[in-house]
Order: C-alpha cells, then structure tokens, then sequence
C-alpha cells in the first residue's frame, strides 16, 4: 500500500524549503534578465557558482567572517557579469546565450579541475563552512514546528533567512521596476533601438540588468548550499534549465511569478518523484525500475518547458501584452 | 584486450548515497552521476564492465609481454587490482572521473627486471575520452619519452579527427539555423541518436556493423524529418519569434536527453571493434584502423556535402534559403522543401558524428551528445553563423585547440580554453571567421 502520508507531508515540506527559495531567488534574477531586458542569459548557474564557491572558499581558506565572504561572492558575480557583458551586450541576443553558456560551463570545469585542488576540492566539493552562518543564528537550540514543517533550530535560521532575502529582494525588484530604471530597461526589451534614440545609453543599461541580476543568482547559490556541500557537479548547465523552467512557469516579466513558479515545481516535483518511486516500489508499473521512475521526471519537465512556451508564453502569472520574447 | 583477474572492492556509503538521491529527489544532478551504480554486479567481471572509465596499459620488457604483473587503483574511495594477460595487457575500470593512483607490484615482475626508480606509482588522471593508458618503465635505460614534435604531431592527427567529426555535426547545425533562425539545443540528442541506434542493432540486435552503421544514419535522417514535421514545422507555421523556439529546443533536449537514459541507463556501452588496439604505425604516431577509417569517412562526406552545396540545383537552393529566405522564396525555390531536406541531412550528418564520436571517446552513453554540444556551438559561432564551410573550418580550429592545448594545459581543463577562445573571438570578429558583418544585426 502506498504511504499518501509521507509523500503529501514531503511535497509540503518543498514548500518553504531553502531550495525553493534559492531557486526562487535565482528565477528573480533571470526575471531581470530575461523577463524585463529581455536578455538571454543561459549562465545564472555560473552565477550561483560564484556565490557558493565565493563563500566557501573565502570562508575555509582565508578564514573571512560571514558578511566578508558574502561580499567576495558578490563581488566576484559583478566582475564575471562585466567580463560576460563588455564581448556580448553590443550583439545579438542568441550571442549572449552561447557566451553566457560557455562562461559558466568554463567556471564549472575550473571548479572541478584537480590543478585547483587544494582550494576548490576539485569534484568532491567543499564542505564545513557553516560554522560563521550557524554561530549568529538567535534561535536557541530544540526543535519547533507542527506537522510535517518541524525542523531544529538550523534549518529554522536557514529558512527563515533564504525566504527572508526572497522577500527583500522581490520588493526591491517591485521597486526599480516601477522606476524610471525599470521602465527604460522593459523599453529595451520591447525595441533597443527606440529606447537609443531616446539618447539612452543601452549598453550601460543592459550591463546594469545583467550585474543586479547576477547578484541575485549569487546570494540564491549561497543558499542553495547553506543546507548542503558545495559540489561542482551541482552547477552544470541543467541548473540554468530548470531556473528557466520556474520563471516560464511562473511568468517571466513578474515578480511573483518566479517564487510562486518555483514553489509549484519543486512541490509537483517532489510529489511526483515520490509518487513514482511508491508506486514501482508497490509494483503499480511493472515495466519500470526505481532508477527509471526517478529519470521519469526530468523527462516531465522537457515537455514542460515545450508545451509553456508554446502553448502559454506569459506563463500563470504573466500578461501577454508584456511577453519577453517579442522580436 | 581480456582482463584476466579483477577484484572490485566498494564502500557501502555508495549504495545509502543512491537510496537517498531516489528518495529525497533533492540534489538534481545527483541522478546523472549516480546509475552506473544502478545495477547489480556481483560477479567482479560483470562490475567491471558497467563502468564508464578505464585505465589501459601494457607492460613489456624488451618487446615482450609480462604475464601476470600485479597492477592496482586507488582513489576517490574505489580500490581494485587485476594482472596483466598473456599479451601483457591490463584494464581496469574506475566509477568516476578523477584522479587515481596506479601502483605497479615489483614483487610480481620477473627476475632482472625492475620498474624505473619511484615510477611504480603513477597517479593520473582522465581526458577527454574515458580511457586512459598508463605506462610503467621497466628496466634501466628503459624509459621512452616522446621528445615535443612527435607529441605535437600526435596531438595534431588526434585534433583532426576530432575536428572532422564535430565539423559533421556543426554543418547541420549551421545550416539548420541559417534556413530557420533555430539555435537547436537538440543538436546535441540528434548526435547522441546515431551512437544509440549503432548500440541496438549492432549490439543488441547484432547485426553486422557496417549494417547497422547505415541503419543509424537512415534513422538519424529520419528523426531529423520527424522533429522538423511534428514540431517544427507547425510551430513555423504558428509564427512562433526564434527565441521561444530556442527554448522550445532546450525543453525538447532535456526530455530527448531523459528518454535516452530512461530506456539506455546511464553506463557506457562500447560499440564492437571501439577496443582495437592502436597497430598502424606513422613515425612516432600510432593509430587504429577505426582512427583511419573514422577519418576518411569524415573526409569523404564532407567533401560529397560540398559538392552538394556546391554543384548541385537542391544544393544552391539550400544555399540560397540559408541566405535569405524571402528572396529565395521569391525566386522559386519551395523554402518549406529546402528546410525539410536540411533538417534530414543535418539529422544523418548528427547521427554520423555520433557513431564516430562513440568511436573516438570511446562508448556510447545518454548524454554523449550533450558533452560536446557547446563545443559544436563554438565551432560555428567561430566559423560564422549560419554558413557551411564556416562552420568546418571553425570546427577543425576547435578539435586542433582542445588537443595542443593539453601541452600546457592539465587535461581536464582542455574544453577550458576551446570555451575561452569563443569569447575571445567573439570580442574582436563576432562575425565568425566566414561570417559576413550584417549576420549579427
């Protein structure tokens, strides 16, 4: 008999997990990008890798405090934004896919080369630099919570910040959208050469979209490893795809479309894989092992990302006279 | 090449490791590095062979081979040995990628011979391919050093024929996205097709090679019809803008990508003949027949794809359309025939580089497409965009860089400087190496 219980009590659990809300965090990102400047970054997971090597390195190797080793990670996604938009921001848009691709696919194989061992731990990754983020959490020691959201006070302190930095953010994205900024970046999107005759300088507004976005993407790779190691295999290109898969979901010129859009994939995604896994375990599908209802999903999400842009482009937030994708 | 003896020793961590990824479903690539641990191997032979790397050596002394020679791995948590077979050959297989020490038992060799001072271990590392040859020097005055301009010269015939093959890849590429517009991420599950289907009827269904090797092609000519019938074309037809498409052909790769591995699994199977040893010797170069035969099919079809470009009516359309569609349109030429003629030939030129691909890592697995893909997207973008010959020529700069370049950079950071050399080239000439300046718009 399949246990509903426990596969309903761990989608519920995605719900607020620090995953989501590093995932959502980084669509937030994307949403900037993409949704409003319309460019086409296909490297938010180099970006996220700077932020969760940034911080663990700078943590394990030269022992900086927690708001020093966020800063490295920040300041090294602005230079990588700079180096990526100074060749790519002048030319067409399927230009800046391919570069931003092969940038973080570059950053990926430098993280995981044995050359850099010492400071990167080539493939297996990195680990034990928690110890900054744990030591200023104010909650004392025990376990809160009700039903299937009980957690001890760590995971509480990681929630609660990842979901916090969630909320500031999408109201500072809310913000400059609303600004003058925001409505020349959204002209951008709809027609670059308009907004330049204008008098607007594109190109620095374009190189701003891509540096804040960016940054977005860091501070969410830094969450994303809060409740794990750092593992370079973690920032191959499908990162980038999934990202992709919760902006369209949600809507990619909105704010709540990302975090909600995030929450319903890691959900659906987890109560599915749980569903499929029971169900071959109760011999519900014969003709399929474990390994294979696990692959099952990522099939799911292909099609998924097919049949949204296909079939709904705004996505379940979005308006379809502010589509991303005009030209 | 028969492994004689092989013991394979494993942690149980590897096993709870899977059972969490299955259950948590959390970490997303977790799946992708986990099945070659999927299947149940008791018997050492069988473990060995789901294993996607190996490390390959010889051991002789004076020309001849040394029977029995212990030799053993250690790394990454993995520990095995085995003893070299009557030809002195051994092969052992390693779960993953990284770097391993390989020890050389001098208990074990004959009397009279030792192995050279502090080489009995050697720790290494895998390249580009997932087989790796470790030597030992044995005996005094025994050491063989390549002197720069063999190594040079190696690293050239290896950096062409990787070239050749990913220049049939990129032509289709190319031309796919100067017909359409369409930056197909699919490319990369069209490559991995041709490899597939050689694996089932070669392998599974075995039949005879050369057979089989026509078969992939068809039907990789025939996946390319069926992707641009039922989903490109009608989404031409819904006047669907190029950069939905694009991220159309991204969701279709992730799906083809796990419906491959769905019904494949995740190890690496070898084509039959992919394990012939190297015996063609040129000078300081030493190749197999499948190197040869890898390139002269390279050569041989990109030279009758030229021609066909060049000389031929359907071909000059395709050229024409590749141009600029509207006035080709305009002219005459039935745009809609052109691109499916594309779309079939860029699918049988994927497949083929596929099967050659499997041949130079070598093996065939789920994602062997998409480990190449960028490299395919450099390849054009550094040849221009859209055109043909373009894209071989940016091709063969790409295979001859990753090769050099391993002389002075560790081998698992060569794809490293192929991805810088894009950006670079993309700073000074983004028109590509062929590409006309209004291209980029």
């Amino acid at each position: 008999m399949i246990d509903w219980i426990a596969i309903f009590s761990n989608a519920a659990q995605e719900l607020i997990s620090p995953t989501t809300a590093a995932y959502a965090l980084a669509a937030l990102g994307l949403a900037i990008h993409f949704g409003y400047t319309g460019l086409l970054n296909f490297g938010q997971a180099g970006f996220m890798a700077l932020g969760a090597y940034g911080y663990a390195i700078s943590t394990l190797s030269f022992g900086f405090p927690v708001w020093a080793a966020v800063l490295v990670g920040v300041g090294a996604s602005v230079i990588f934004a700079l180096i990526l938009g100074i060749p790519t921001l002048r030319l067409r848009a399927d230009y800046l896919a391919i570069v931003t691709i092969a940038a973080a696919e570059i950053l990926r194989l430098v993280f995981t080369t044995n050359t850099f061992d010492s400071l990167t731990g080539s493939a297996s990754g990195l680990q034990g630099y928690k110890g900054g983020f744990a030591d200023l959490n104010p909650i004392p020691p025990g376990s809160y919570g009700f039903g299937p959201f009980t957690y001890n006070a760590y995971d509480w302190w990681i929630r609660i910040v990842g979901w916090t930095l969630v909320v500031i953010f999408a109201l500072l994205t809310w913000l400059i959208i609303r600004s003058p900024w925001g409505r020349v970046i959204k002209g951008i999107r709809e027609d670059e050469d308009a907004v330049r005759a204008l008098g607007k300088n594109v190109y620095s507004y374009k190189m701003q979209s891509l540096i804040l976005g960016g940054v977005y993407g860091t501070l969410a790779g830094m969450i994303f490893v809060l409740p794990r190691a750092v593992v370079p295999a973690n920032y191959q290109t499908s990162l980038t795809f999934f990202i992709y898969a919760i902006l369209l979901l949600g809507g990619a010129a909105t704010i709540l479309g990302p975090i909600i859009g995030s929450m319903i994939f890691w959900v659906l995604l987890s109560f599915f894989s749980g569903f499929m896994a029971r169900a071959v375990e109760a011999g519900w599908f014969p003709f399929m092992s474990q390994v294979q209802a696990g692959q099952l999903r990522f099939i799911l999400v292909g099609i998924a990302i097919m049949l949204i842009v296909i079939f709904r482009p705004q996505g379940i937030f979005g308006n379809k006279k502010e589509l991303a994708f005009v030209k | 090449m028969e492994p004689t003896q092989s013991v394979a020793r494993r942690s149980r961590g590897r096993w709870l490791i899977l059972l969490g990824i299955l259950l948590s479903a959390l970490t997303l690539s977790g799946i992708a590095a986990s099945p070659a641990m999927a299947e149940t191997g008791s018997a050492a032979t069988e473990a060995e062979e789901e294993f996607e790397y190996f490390f390959v050596g010889n051991v002789t002394f004076d020309d001849k081979p040394l029977r029995g020679v212990q030799i053993s791995v250690e790394g990454n948590g993995y520990e095995a040995e085995t003893k070299t077979d009557a030809e002195g050959k051994w092969r052992l297989g390693v779960p993953e990628k990284g770097e391993y020490k390989l020890t050389l038992d001098e208990d074990t060799l004959p009397e009279g011979v030792v192995v050279a001072e502090g080489q009995n271990t050697v720790t290494s590392e895998f390249g580009l391919t997932k087989l790796k040859a470790v030597n030992f020097f044995l005996g005094e005055g025994q050491r063989v050093t390549t002197d720069i301009s063999a190594q040079v010269l190696i690293r050239v015939i290896n950096g062409l024929n990787f070239g050749l093959l990913l220049a049939l890849a990129a032509i289709g590429l190319s031309l796919i996205f100067g017909t359409t517009g369409l930056s197909n991420f699919a490319h990369a599950e069209m490559i991995t097709f041709g490899g597939l289907m050689v694996l089932t009827f070669g392998v599974d269904l075995a039949l005879p090679i050369w057979l089989a090797i026509i078969i992939a092609i068809v039907l990789s000519g025939g996946l390319g019809w069926a992707l641009d019938a039922t989903i490109w074309k009608p989404l031409r037809r819904r006047g669907v803008a190029l950069i939905p498409l694009m991220i159309v052909s991204i969701g279709l790769s992730l799906a083809l990508r796990y419906t491959y591995q769905f019904f494949y699994g995740g190890s690496t199977r070898q084509l039959p003949g992919a394990t012939i040893p190297s015996d063609i010797h040129l000078g300081p170069v030493t190749l197999s027949w499948i190197d040869v035969a890898s390139m002269a099919t390279s050569i041989v079809v990109l030279l009758a794809f030229a021609f066909f470009l060049l000389r031929t009516r359907i071909g000059k359309a395709t050229r024409a359309v590749s141009d600029n569609p509207s006035l080709a349109a305009a002219s005459g030429i039935d745009v809609d025939r052109v691109i499916r003629i594309v779309w079939v030939t860029g699918g049988a030129l994927a497949g083929l580089s596929g099967i050659l691909w499997a041949y130079f890592r070598p093996g065939v697995s789920w994602d062997m497409g998409f480990q190449i893909l960028l490299l395919v997207f450099a390849a054009v973008t550094l040849g221009g965009l859209g055109t043909a010959f373009g894209a071989l020529v940016g091709s063969i700069i790409v295979g001859l860089f990753i090769e050099l370049s391993t002389l002075w950079l560790p081998s698992d950071m060569k794809y490293v400087g192929a991805l810088i050399v894009l950006i670079l080239v993309l700073l000074f000439r983004p028109q590509g190496i062929l590409g006309r300046r209004e291209r980029i718009g």
